[in-house]
Parts: structure tokens; C-alpha cells; sequence
């Protein structure tokens, strides 16, 4: 009954060559790919961010001077003029001429000066505000990640179950509760009536800055509040999309036959379904990133905390155009850069994608 | 009887559902010997799969398997062991050593972030605790090679490899740690006729060599004959006959059988004028009263629309069908 089958039995070994493939010059090539386009985008904003002062009507540069004659009752010094025409446009050189200044002074970190507190260069006052703003966000960023979609994959794992019928309801509850009033509740119960957490500042006023002991207790004491407000508000969101991806990856075969192969139960749930189940919160996570120096405006000016968001709030109220554009520059950076984290983190934990484009 | 490694009786299998349920599997018994090859055919919607997600005990919900055994007697086991009331815990020491599946569409059984060879690596170092690394690549290599692929393939992952490849190795899976049953459903349907062929020819093969049983689930009974030794149909959630392939194939004895059979081109005959079975397969939610094969059958007579017929030996077949039984006074639906 079975001979007409067997003639068949030679061929097997066959396709076997024709499978292999060369695949660690296929990460490298991908992700050089990539990166050349985020180097091409970045370009293009940093170009755009020469041009918009240049599209504005009338002449930013020149009121700004004036500006800064008003503020400190004599006109800047020649090189700040220089500086500022290069930044905000000049009516007496060409365009190229300009952009390569301008360029130039980018390359070198020179980012004009400041008008609300002239004459302190834009590059300090943001580099004094930014390693505050990526502590207090990045930590609150990645503990709410690791808290939501770890209890995403455990409330996943067993949906309609005790823990996903608690969890998952409150999570979503608390997710879209508004920011501000978490914060201000959170400062007017610990800060006011508790007394638990400062309530306002990075750190307390009689510690000095720099790598001494005293000064990094009292930021972590600052900071505990600030960052716990963000957890508390962000981590429902990756609870809920981690849950859904678990249930979705759950009725995958795959899972089903880890699960016939009597590995461990921990083994399915973590190797085949939470692996394959994370990429999209991975995805997102990296995405988070990229709202690290934007995202942190209203953190910061409930806990007049001082970072970036402080610092652009301060800038726009005071009409401080140089020190807006900075930020502005450093955000539209921190987004590219998340997005380039996003498709290499994704190429190394998804091997499907290492052949995409 | 000490050569029956599998014996089902009155497995039922329901798909729980608000406003009743839908019995997928109903009253469902048949052995299988050791090294045995038995096909389950039928068409979809028979309760095939449901019978092979079933019987590894791998069902979830809504599917509950509400009643019957699954006796299983694997080597070194004096007693059969019942696997419908083992929990989870208790299943996990006879998956894969005793018990293994290869599924459906290899596409979705591997897991794609993980290269083939962990795939086989994780599963045979749980079950042999003694097993290095090395160990288990040598061991990973061995078994690929039983199915003609190589040990440059187990670095790949499975989406870089094409569909026949992925389907052999997960067979080459479901053979790691000695299974004495391994169920199959539909290993096939996933790669062309030239590739079925040769998966199959590896099955059987394989199962010379090693002596493994083989329950395998398809729509296919053309392939079914030449493959397995046994074939049950199944309709409607039961067994309507069960027999030898050869006569199943020369002599089947169930109206529905017969409708399977013709519509099918021979084997080693010009293809001739090809019938199919009127009518289509019942919806489970509202069976008709008898047999439920009745409204479709063109044998049908006085007592197939009253009288549930049972399954029961006529020669060495078995067959549930009134045209052969002997006793008519059988179960009567309400």
C-alpha cells in the first residue's frame, strides 16, 4: 500500500542548501540602513529649525536685539549680534552663508544666548536643566514600564482569572485619571498635609550640587514624588496593552505546543508567550523615550522641578525665543533618537524583521 | 489486549456556550496498538481536530472534555493511566516523553523569535536533566538528520525557512524524546503534493524505525489509505466506521464512507466521473434526530431519522449504520 511513495524518499535531502542564509551582514546592513535615514531626518530638523525663525514676518533678529538693549540698558556686544544673526536670520547675507554659520555654531554646541536671563548662553541653561529632566522621566519612564508590563504578562497569562479581574479594570481606571490632578492631590496629601516629600525643587536649598552624598540623598528625596506621580499615572497603559497582547499571543500555536512539550509553566509564559508578546510594548517603551525631555512639562511645573519642561515654561513666558528653539531642537532630537532605539531594539529581539526593506 | 497503547471510551468533548452547548466530540471510543498508524478522517466541522487537541489534553476553553477515559499505557508502565482527570502538573511528565503533536500548520506551531534549535534543545534538556548543551545540540543535530535536514538549519529561524522544512522539523520535534504516541493533525495541509509525499513517506519510516503509534487527523482520506493502517470516519462528532485501510477503501460499509471514498479519484485506475456528498456537513447546534447523517444519505431508510445507530463489529469492521446492525432496538431519540 505505501510503494508509490517511497520513490519519493531520495529527494529529501535536497533542499537544504538552498536555506542558508548570511545572516550577520544582514543586522549590520539593516541597521546601517536605518541609521543613515535618522542621520538624513535629523538633518532635515535641524534645517527646519533654521528656516522657521527665517519664515516669520518682519525681522526676529533685530527685535530681539532690541530686546536685549531694553532689558540691559546697552546694545550687545558685536560677537552676540553676530551670534544672534546667524541664529534668527540676517538681511545682509546670502542664505548660504547663513546656514553654513549657522551649521557651524551648532556643531560647536553654541546656542545663542539667553534673552530672559542675558547674557548666560542657551547651551548652559540647558545643560544644567537636562540631567534633572532625564533622571526624574527616565526612571519614572522605566519603572513604569517594568511595573505595567510585568503585571500585563501576569494578569495576561491567565485572563478573566482573580488577578486580571482586579488589575486590569483598576489599571485602566487609574490610566485615565488627568495628569495635573494626580500630581496635585499627590503634592497637597504628601508634600502639605503629610509632610512626607518636599513640596517643591530638585533639592534641598543647603546642599550643594556635584557628586557629594548629601546633595544626591536630597534629590532622590525630591525626586520620590515626581516620579512616583508619573509611575502611578503611566503604568495602566502598559498594563492594558501588555495584557492584550498576552491574551492575543496566547492562542498562538506556538504557545500551545510549548505547552504540549510539558515544559514548565513559567518556561511558556516568559520564553514563548511574554517573548513574543513584548515587542510591541518594546516598541512603545523605546517610543517613551522619546517624550523624556517634552513629556516632563507638567511634572515639573506642579513640582517646580528644575528641568527642561521648567525651563521651557519659564522660556515661554517670557517670550525667550533662543532658549524655546533649543529645547524645541532637543526634543525633535530625543524623538529621533528614541525611534532609532525602537527599530534596533526591535532587530535585535525580532529576527522576522532583520530581512524587512 | 497488552498491545493497545491508547484506548479512548466515550470520550465527549463540548464546546460550552451561552444558551447550551455544542458537542464537537460525542461518545467517542477506539484503540490504538503500538507502532500503529490510525487515520481519522472527515470532513470539517466532524470533530476531528477537537478529538486531537482532546486526546493531548491540550483542549481550552470553551472546549471541556465532560466525559470518557483516555487510557494511555506507555513503556514502562504496568497499569494504563487515565489522562483525562491528571491535572496539569501530572500531564507534564508524559508530554513529549510519552506524548507528543505535531500540528497543524508548522507556520504558527514554531516560535518565531527563537532559532529551531532551541526549539529542540529546551525541550529535551527539561526532560533529561542529565543533558549538557553540547549534549543537546548533538542530540538536536541526530534528529534533524532523521528527517533530511541539517544542523546549519537548526541556527535558523523558523520564518527563514521554507514550509516543507519548517513541517519536517517539527515532526523531527515531536520525535525528541521517544514518544510512544504521537498525534498528527493535518501535517500536511500546509505544502504542496510533492512535499506531502515526502513528509509522509518520513512518518512512515520513522515510525519502522523507531515503533512510535501515530493518530493522524485529516480531511484527506486518499492519503489516509495509503499511509494508515486503521481509519476511523467521523461525522458529526462520532465515529460512523472504522476499519483496516484496505477496507475502508475496497469495501467501506457507512453510506458516508462510500460518499468520502467516491469522491476521490482511484489510486491506479483512469480518473473517471467524481460524486460528491450532497449537502453539506449538519451544524452541531441542531442535529438532525437519528443518525445524523440521515438527510444527506441516499440509503436512508424507515428507522435513520428515529433511531440513533450505535457503533458496533460487523466483521472485522466496525460501523455505526442501521443497513448493519443486526439489533434494531437501540437508543431512541427523544
Amino acid at each position: 500500500m505505501t510503494d508509490p511513495m517511497m520513490a519519493s524518499e531520495a529527494a529529501l535531502a535536497e533542499p537544504a542548501a538552498k536555506e542558508q542564509t548570511a545572516r550577520p551582514r544582514r543586522r549590520t546592513s539593516y541597521l546601517g540602513k536605518r541609521l543613515g535615514f535618522y542621520l538624513l531626518v535629523t538633518w532635515v530638523a535641524v534645517t527646519l529649525n533654521f528656516f522657521i525663525p527665517r519664515l516669520m514676518p518682519g525681522d526676529p533678529a533685530t527685535v530681539m536685539i532690541a530686546q536685549i538693549t531694553q532689558r540691559t540698558g546697552q546694545p550687545p556686544n558685536p560677537a552676540t549680534v553676530e551670534s544672534i544673526r546667524l541664529l534668527f536670520g540676517s538681511p545682509d547675507q546670502s542664505l548660504i552663508t547663513q546656514y553654513w554659520g549657522y551649521l557651524g555654531q551648532l556643531i560647536h554646541g553654541d546656542l545663542g544666548l539667553s534673552i530672559s536671563q542675558y547674557p548666560v548662553p542657551v547651551a548652559d541653561l540647558v545643560m544644567s536643566a537636562l540631567p534633572w529632566t532625564l533622571m526624574l522621566v527616565g526612571s519614572a519612564t522605566a519603572l513604569a514600564f517594568v511595573i505595567g508590563v510585568g503585571l500585563g504578562i501576569l494578569v495576561g497569562w491567565r485572563p478573566g482569572r482573580g488577578l486580571d479581574s482586579v488589575v486590569t479594570p483598576l489599571s485602566t481606571v487609574v490610566g485615565v485619571v488627568p495628569y495635573f490632578w494626580v500630581a496635585l492631590l499627590a503634592v497637597w496629601i504628601f508634600a502639605v498635609k503629610l509632610r512626607w516629600a518636599p513640596v517643591s525643587g530638585g533639592y534641598a536649598p543647603d546642599a550643594t550640587p556635584g557628586f557629594n552624598l548629601p546633595f544626591m540623598a536630597s534629590a532622590l528625596g525630591y525626586g520620590a514624588l515626581p516620579v512616583a506621580t508619573i509611575v502611578f499615572s503611566a503604568f495602566g497603559g502598559w498594563v492594558f496593552g501588555q495584557r492584550n497582547m498576552m491574551v492575543t499571543t496566547l492562542s498562538e500555536d506556538y504557545v500551545l505546543l510549548a505547552r504540549a512539550k510539558g515544559l514548565p509553566g513559567w518556561t511558556v509564559m516568559l520564553r514563548y508567550a511574554a517573548r513574543n508578546a513584548l515587542l510591541p510594548s518594546v516598541t512603545n517603551f523605546a517610543l517613551a523615550i522619546g517624550g523624556l525631555v517634552g513629556g516632563s512639562l507638567l511634572t515639573e511645573i506642579v513640582f517646580s522641578y528644575p528641568g527642561m519642561g521648567f525651563l521651557l515654561f519659564d522660556a515661554v513666558s517670557n517670550r525667550d525665543y533662543p532658549t524655546m528653539q533649543a529645547v524645541f531642537l532637543l526634543i525633535t532630537l530625543t524623538v529621533l533618537l528614541a525611534n532609532f532605539l525602537a527599530d534596533s531594539l526591535y532587530v535585535l529581539l525580532d529576527p522576522r524583521t532583520r530581512e524587512a526593506s | 489486549m497488552s498491545d493497545d497503547l491508547l484506548e479512548v471510551r466515550g470520550l465527549t468533548v463540548e464546546y460550552v456556550a451561552e444558551g447550551g452547548s455544542v458537542r464537537a466530540c460525542d461518545d467517542v471510543s477506539f484503540t490504538v496498538r503500538r507502532g500503529e498508524i490510525l487515520g481519522v478522517a472527515g470532513e470539517s466541522g466532524s470533530g476531528k481536530s477537537t478529538l486531537i487537541t482532546a486526546l493531548t489534553r491540550l483542549e481550552r476553553p470553551p472546549a471541556v472534555t465532560t466525559a470518557g477515559q483516555i487510557l494511555f499505557r506507555p513503556h514502562g508502565v504496568a497499569e494504563p493511566i487515565d489522562l483525562v482527570p491528571l491535572t496539569e502538573k501530572q500531564l507534564r511528565k508524559h508530554r513529549w516523553r510519552d506524548l507528543a503533536i505535531v500540528m497543524q500548520s508548522a507556520m504558527n506551531a514554531l516560535n518565531p523569535v527563537l532559532r529551531l534549535g532551541a526549539q529542540f534543545t529546551d525541550v529535551l534538556r527539561h526532560h533529561d536533566r542529565g543533558l549538557g548543551r553540547a549534549g543537546a545540540e548533538r542530540r538536536t543535530e541526530e534528529l534533524l538528520s532523521l528527517v533530511g535536514l541539517t544542523a546549519a538549519q537548526a541556527r535558523s529561524y523558523p520564518h527563514e525557512l521554507s514550509g516543507g522544512t519548517r513541517q519536517r522539523a517539527t515532526i523531527a520535534l515531536a520525535l525528541a524524546c521517544g514518544a510512544d504516541l504521537v498525534v498528527m493533525d493535518e501535517p500536511t495541509t500546509a505544502v504542496d503534493v510533492v512535499m506531502q509525499r515526502q513528509i509522509l513517506a518520513n512518518v512512515l519510516r520513522l515510525r519502522d524505525e523507531l515503533g512510535f503509534a501515530v493518530v493522524l487527523v485529516t480531511h484527506d482520506l486518499s492519503l489516509l489509505v495509503e499511509l494508515a493502517d486503521r481509519i476511523a470516519i467521523m461525522y458529526a462528532g462520532k465515529i460512523v466506521e472504522v476499519g483496516t485501510a484496505h477496507d475502508i477503501y475496497h469495501r467501506p460499509s457507512h453510506p458516508y464512507t462510500a460518499g468520502l471514498r467516491a469522491s476521490f479519484p482511484p489510486l491506479h485506475a483512469p480518473v473517471e466521473r467524481l460524486h460528491g456528498i450532497p449537502g453539506t456537513p449538519p451544524d452541531l447546534r441542531r442535529l438532525p434526530s437519528g443518525c445524523a447523517f440521515h438527510p444527506r444519505c441516499p440509503k436512508r431508510f424507515e428507522p435513520c431519522d428515529s433511531v440513533v445507530p450505535r457503533l458496533s463489529a460487523v466483521g472485522d469492521q466496525e460501523v455505526a449504520c442501521h443497513l448493519h446492525s443486526h439489533d434494531r432496538s437501540e437508543v431512541v431519540d427523544a
